[in-house]
C-alpha cells in the first residue's frame, strides 16, 4: 500500500485536487485507499487514466453514462469498481475537479 | 447565387430560426429549407399541465409548417445522416439536400429502453413519464383513478430537457391531491442522482425548503439501476431500493439518432459539441447549432433556445459575409417553476451566475425571483400565447435581453 506525504498538494474541502499537475500514481494510491479502496486494479486504472485523459483533453469530466458507453467498462461494474459515485470517486483519485452535472 | 441555408428540426430552436433568417435575407440571397420527421409542433412546457387536467394535448400541438413564414420550404421526412465532407443532408425519402449553411435544431429525445426494466411490465400501467403527449395523457388517467398510496417521481440522470419540470411536478400533484381530499392518504417522494433538489446552490437549497414544506420526501444521490415495473419498486446501482405504487419518471435523454449516424458531428450522446459563446459546431466551421441539440452547459430549455437565436441570427450574417463571429452568448436561461395552489416562481441565470432572489427584468419588476407568487404563475400561463405569436415568428419580446443583467437580482451567501 502507497502512502506518500500529502501536505504541499492543494485540495478542496471534499478531498479534490485543484491542480491537476501535482497528480502522480502515489498521490492516486493515497486517495483511493483514503475512500476504502485497498489497492487499484488494472481495471480501476483504465477508469481513472481515461476520466483524466479526457478532462485533459476536452476540459470537461466524462458523466457516468459517457463513462459506460466509452470506457469499455459497464456501469454496472463502475458501481462495484468505485463503490456510491464512480464517476465523482474516479475523478478524485485521478486529480481532476469534482464533474459538475450539466444542468 | 443565393446561399443554401438548411435547418435540421422544425421544433422551437428551427421554426424561429427559419423565420429569423427569412426576414433578415431577401430570397434571392438565401434559400432556407426546414426538415423534420414529423408535422406536430408541441408546446412541451404545457406537458406539465396534461396530468392534471389543466391542459389537453389537442390544445399544445399544432402543425409545424403553418409556424413557418412565407418562402420556407419545408420537408417532412426523417434525417437519414448528414455527410460533412460533401456539406450534404441525406434524407430517409431519398432526398439530398446540399447546404452552404448548416443548422442543427432536432433537440434532444427520450431513452427509456437505456434503463433496464423501464419499458417492461407496467409501463403505461403504473410507470409513466410526463415528456411526451402521450405519457402526459396516460398519466392523466392514471392520476384521476389514484386517490392513496406511493407516488415516487424520479429522473434517471442529467442533462434532462427543463431540468426544473420534476420538481414542478412534485409540487402540482400536492397541490393535486389537496384538492381532491386525498392528499393524507398518499405519500410523495422525489428521488434524484443529484445531492440536493436541483443543481444550483441558493435554488437547490429553497427548492429543498419547499419540498420539505409540502411533506415531499427527497432521496438524493440516487442512480436508477433498474425500475420494476411489476414489483413497484426502483433500484440503484448501489443496491438501494425505494418502493412505488405509481412512478413518474424523466428517462435518459440523448440527441437525435441521425447524430449517430453522421460521423464527426456528435458526442457519445448523441448531443453536438458547440462553441458556448458563438454557437458554431466543433464539426464544421458552417455547421452551428442551438436548443437542445448542443452541448452548451446550460439548461436544456426553451428559453435558452430563443436567446441563443437571436446571437446565432447574427453569427449565420456574419459567416456568410465572411466576418468573424460575435462571441457573446452566455448561458442565459429562465424558467418560471410552479409550485402549486397558483403560484410560481421565476429564475434566472446563465454559464456563470447561478438563480439569485431579486425582482425580474428589473429592480421595479414586475416579476420577482425565487419567490413564490401568483404574477408569476399568471406569467407561466401567459407565456403559452407568447411562444407561439412573438418567440416562434422570431419577434422581440420587450425588456427581455438575450444575455443575463444582474440588475434586480440579490447576492448571496451560501455555504456550497
Amino acid at each position: 500500500m502507497a502512502t506518500i506525504e500529502m501536505t504541499g498538494i492543494a485540495r478542496d474541502p471534499e478531498g479534490f485536487l485543484t491542480d491537476p499537475a501535482q497528480w502522480n500514481e502515489n498521490v492516486a494510491e493515497t486517495i483511493a485507499n483514503e475512500a476504502g479502496i485497498t489497492e487499484l486494479s488494472p481495471r480501476h486504472w483504465l477508469i481513472v487514466n481515461y476520466m483524466r485523459d479526457t478532462y485533459l483533453s476536452t476540459g470537461q469530466a466524462p458523466s457516468i453514462r459517457a463513462l459506460g458507453k466509452e470506457s469499455g467498462v459497464q456501469i454496472k461494474e463502475l458501481y462495484v469498481l468505485f463503490p456510491k459515485g464512480p464517476a465523482k470517486l474516479a475523478a478524485k483519485i485521478g486529480g481532476i475537479p469534482k464533474p459538475h452535472g450539466c444542468i | 447565387m443565393a446561399k443554401r441555408i438548411v435547418i435540421l428540426g422544425g421544433g422551437t430552436g428551427g421554426t424561429l430560426m427559419a423565420n429569423r433568417l427569412r426576414k433578415l435575407f431577401d430570397r434571392d440571397e438565401a434559400e432556407i429549407t426546414v426538415v423534420d420527421k414529423d408535422d406536430r409542433h408541441v408546446y412541451q412546457p404545457g406537458l406539465l399541465f396534461v396530468p392534471f387536467g389543466l391542459a389537453s394535448v389537442d390544445e399544445i400541438v399544432r402543425p409545424r409548417a403553418r409556424q413557418l413564414h412565407n418562402g420556407i420550404s419545408f420537408h417532412e421526412t426523417g434525417i437519414d445522416h448528414v455527410e460533412l465532407e460533401a456539406d450534404v443532408v441525406h434524407l430517409e425519402n431519398g432526398t439530398t439536400l446540399p447546404y452552404d449553411v448548416l443548422i442543427v435544431a432536432t433537440g434532444t429525445h427520450l431513452q427509456p429502453e437505456e434503463t433496464e426494466g423501464m419499458t417492461g411490465p407496467g409501463w403505461m400501467e403504473k410507470v409513466f413519464t410526463f415528456y411526451t403527449p402521450e405519457g402526459a395523457a396516460g398519466l392523466a388517467e392514471a392520476l384521476y383513478d389514484f386517490d392513496r398510496g406511493k407516488l415516487v417521481i424520479n429522473f434517471i440522470d442529467l442533462p434532462i430537457k427543463c431540468p426544473v419540470a420534476p420538481l414542478e411536478f412534485a409540487f402540482l400533484v400536492d397541490s393535486y391531491f389537496h384538492e381532491c381530499h386525498v392528499r393524507d392518504n398518499v405519500e410523495i417522494t422525489f428521488v434524484t442522482p443529484l445531492d440536493g433538489a436541483f443543481t444550483k446552490p441558493v435554488a437547490s437549497e429553497l427548492l429543498g425548503h419547499l419540498l420539505t414544506e409540502k411533506g415531499v420526501e427527497l432521496v438524493t444521490e440516487f442512480n436508477t439501476g433498474e425500475v420494476d415495473g411489476a414489483g413497484g419498486r426502483l433500484v440503484s446501482y448501489d443496491e438501494r431500493e425505494v418502493p412505488f405504487d405509481l412512478l413518474v419518471t424523466i428517462p435518459l435523454h440523448g440527441g437525435a439518432d441521425y447524430v449517430n449516424r453522421s460521423p464527426g458531428l456528435g458526442d457519445a450522446l448523441g448531443f453536438v459539441p458547440t462553441d458556448p459563446a458563438t454557437l458554431q459546431s466543433k464539426a464544421r466551421p458552417n455547421v452551428f447549432a442551438l436548443g437542445d441539440a448542443t452541448n452548451v452547459p446550460t439548461s436544456k430549455a426553451g428559453s435558452v433556445t430563443h436567446f441563443e437565436g437571436e446571437l446565432l441570427t447574427e453569427n449565420v450574417r456574419r459567416f456568410l459575409a465572411g466576418e468573424s463571429l460575435d462571441a457573446s452568448y452566455d448561458g442565459h436561461a429562465n424558467c418560471f417553476i410552479e409550485t402549486g395552489f397558483d403560484k410560481a416562481l421565476l429564475i434566472d441565470f446563465n454559464y456563470e451566475t447561478e438563480p439569485l432572489p431579486g425582482r425580474y427584468p428589473t429592480s421595479l419588476g414586475p416579476m420577482q425571483l425565487l419567490h413564490e407568487s401568483r404574477l408569476n404563475h399568471l406569467g407561466k400561463l401567459m407565456f403559452q400565447w407568447m411562444y407561439w405569436h412573438v418567440l416562434l415568428p422570431g419577434r422581440e419580446i420587450p425588456g427581455i435581453s438575450p444575455r443575463m443583467t444582474m440588475a434586480g437580482k440579490k447576492a448571496v451567501e451560501t455555504n456550497a
